[in-house]
């Protein structure tokens, strides 16, 4: 298998993984653990009520496990996706890396292996802790997730060399064929689709930083103060909880709408790419292709919704990134079954 | 090569590299003691809350909010890096398809290159001087560059495509 398609693979692969899990996460995990985070906060503020400090530490103690179990599924998934999107991208780039077939397989395989190990050593870190660790504050889950980190660096530094070695006039002795230009329907509307999908995000992302953010941390403050003092007093800081959990949940809808519109444009452009690697009939190829982009507008607009619209609106978005996950899938099923007619063109050339 | 894909190539790549230099280096010696401070103020705040000294529980909240407001902009910076060289690369590859002339397309590379390296150092420089005029305003001019590159090269396309569909 050639380094390109070692990346293609390998990067689709991770993309669609890294989704399925944030899937399974959003719809089992995520506001099944908001709820629990809620419910040990309100405990917390009726042990101020009551002037139990152990009991307050006990709750934050469980807290602060709640939150590490949803930050690190969080960052998994993120983490995956992002992998998998660097990989795509070195795929695009493997013409023009002035590197033996061997050294360029070799850094192929160990970016798809540290985009592999990075997000499990991250989903670990929960499980694993600090058990037998030599040091206080890093477990081996961490570890494993750093090194991993190092090995993604260590790749990329060696492709950005052979692109290097390139531009100052070495060239490969195996290169890659450059992707013939692709002008076909499918190209086309994924290109023109992920490009205004970009631009969306962008513009929400700064109207988010230009209004939100700096009200939703002030508003984080206000309602924390209040809530203690309310507590101290021996009241009832039910609604004010409630308050808090709002703003987390108005916080985290902002977030995921603008990273994931983005995402997904960045990924349409990416496909559009490889179209010519997508070995399946013009009707399918479109299918998945609409399939693709519907999904991405309706997961970032349901997300938005689901504080106006409740659950309602968390199933459609849910929804939505299954529809993204299965086009994925259904483009890698013609990524599968490419021929090798570009590899056995470069063998017919030499 | 033209000189505007070379620039979001290597730019890109060089990018992902800073982003992911400094996401191992925040991940190694930044993060954790982060979120035991985070963890540690509010739970402190509660703490002093039930000894009913609400005073030491206030300042122990605005603990909590000043290394929750560098949490966030370092998360920010990490993530915005990598995600912005990416756009970058991808940019690099597609962009000599954009309708414009090779001087256009470089002008909405070096936006575009300008705007993705300031934008995240501008957020990350806000942990320093706590909202300053001066980052805001390099964070807000990085943003504005990336939306102007990205518009300019969806107006491109769109240039490409309706200039070969009258061909056709």
């Amino acid at each position: 298998m050639s380094p390109r398609r070692v990346l293609i693979f390998g990067g689709i692969a991770l993309i669609a993984g890294g989704m399925l899990f944030g899937d399974i996460f959003a719809v089992f995990v995520l506001h099944q653990n908001g709820g629990q985070a809620g419910q040990e906060l309100l405990a917390a503020t009726r042990a101020v009520a009551v002037g139990d400090s152990a009991g307050v530490e006990k709750h934050f103690a469980e807290i602060g496990g709640l939150l590490e179990d949803h930050g690190t599924k969080l960052d998994a998934h993120t983490h995956m996706t992002a992998a998998g999107y660097l990989a795509l991208l070195l795929a695009l780039l493997q013409p023009y890396v002035a590197f033996s077939f061997r050294t360029r397989k070799m850094l192929a395989q160990l970016f798809v292996a540290g985009g592999l190990l990075l997000p499990l050593g991250i989903f670990l870190i929960h499980y694993v802790g600090l058990a037998y660790s030599p040091f206080s504050v890093i477990g081996w889950a961490s570890i494993l997730a750093d090194s991993a980190g190092a090995l993604l660096i260590v790749a990329l530094i060696g492709e950005t060399c052979g692109l290097w070695r390139y531009f100052q006039g070495t060239r490969a002795d195996e290169p890659e064929p450059v992707l013939p230009p692709d002008t076909s329907w499918e190209s086309r509307v994924l290109l023109a689709g992920g490009t205004i999908l970009i631009l969306l995000g962008f513009l929400f992302g700064a109207w988010y930083a230009g209004l939100d953010l700096y009200e939703h941390e002030a508003r984080e403050k206000t309602i924390l103060g209040t809530m203690l003092k309310a507590s101290a007093s021996g009241g009832d800081a039910a609604q004010l909880v409630s308050d808090y959990g709002n703003l987390q949940a108005e916080k985290a809808v902002d977030i995921a709408a603008h990273s994931h519109v983005i995402e997904f444009g960045l990924l349409a452009i990416l496909l559009s790419f490889i179209q010519p690697f997508v070995f399946l009939n013009s009707c399918w190829k479109r299918f998945w292709v609409k399939l693709l982009l519907a999904g991405s507008i309706i997961l970032p607009v349901f997300v938005l919704l689901e504080m106006r619209l409740g659950l309602i609106a968390g199933g459609i978005a849910d929804v939505g990134g299954l529809m993204v996950l299965i086009a994925l899938i259904g483009t890698l099923a013609g990524v599968l079954r490419y021929t090798g007619a570009l590899d056995a063109q470069r063998g017919s050339a030499r | 090569m033209s000189a505007a894909r070379k620039l979001l190539i290597f730019g890109g790549l060089i990018l992902a590299a800073l982003g992911m230099l400094y996401g191992l280096y925040y991940a190694l010696f930044v993060e954790h003691q982060a979120l035991d401070r985070m963890g540690g103020s509010l739970a402190t705040a509660f703490v002093d809350a039930a000894e009913r000294n609400l005073p030491a529980a206030q300042l122990a909240v605005n603990e909590y909010a000043e290394t929750k407001y560098d949490y966030v902009r370092q998360v920010d910076g990490h993530s915005h890096w990598i995600g912005l060289a990416m756009v970058m690369i991808v940019l690099g590859v597609v962009l000599e398809r954009a309708g414009f002339t090779e001087r256009t397309r470089f002008a909405i590379a070096v936006a575009l290159a300008l705007g993705s390296f300031s934008f995240p150092g501008a957020v990350l420089l806000q942990t320093f001087t706590r909202g300053g005029a001066l980052v805001s305003a390099l964070a807000v001019g990085g943003s504005a560059l990336v939306i102007g590159a990205m518009a300019g090269a969806a107006l491109g396309f769109a240039r490409q495509r309706s200039g070969s569909l009258s061909k056709s």
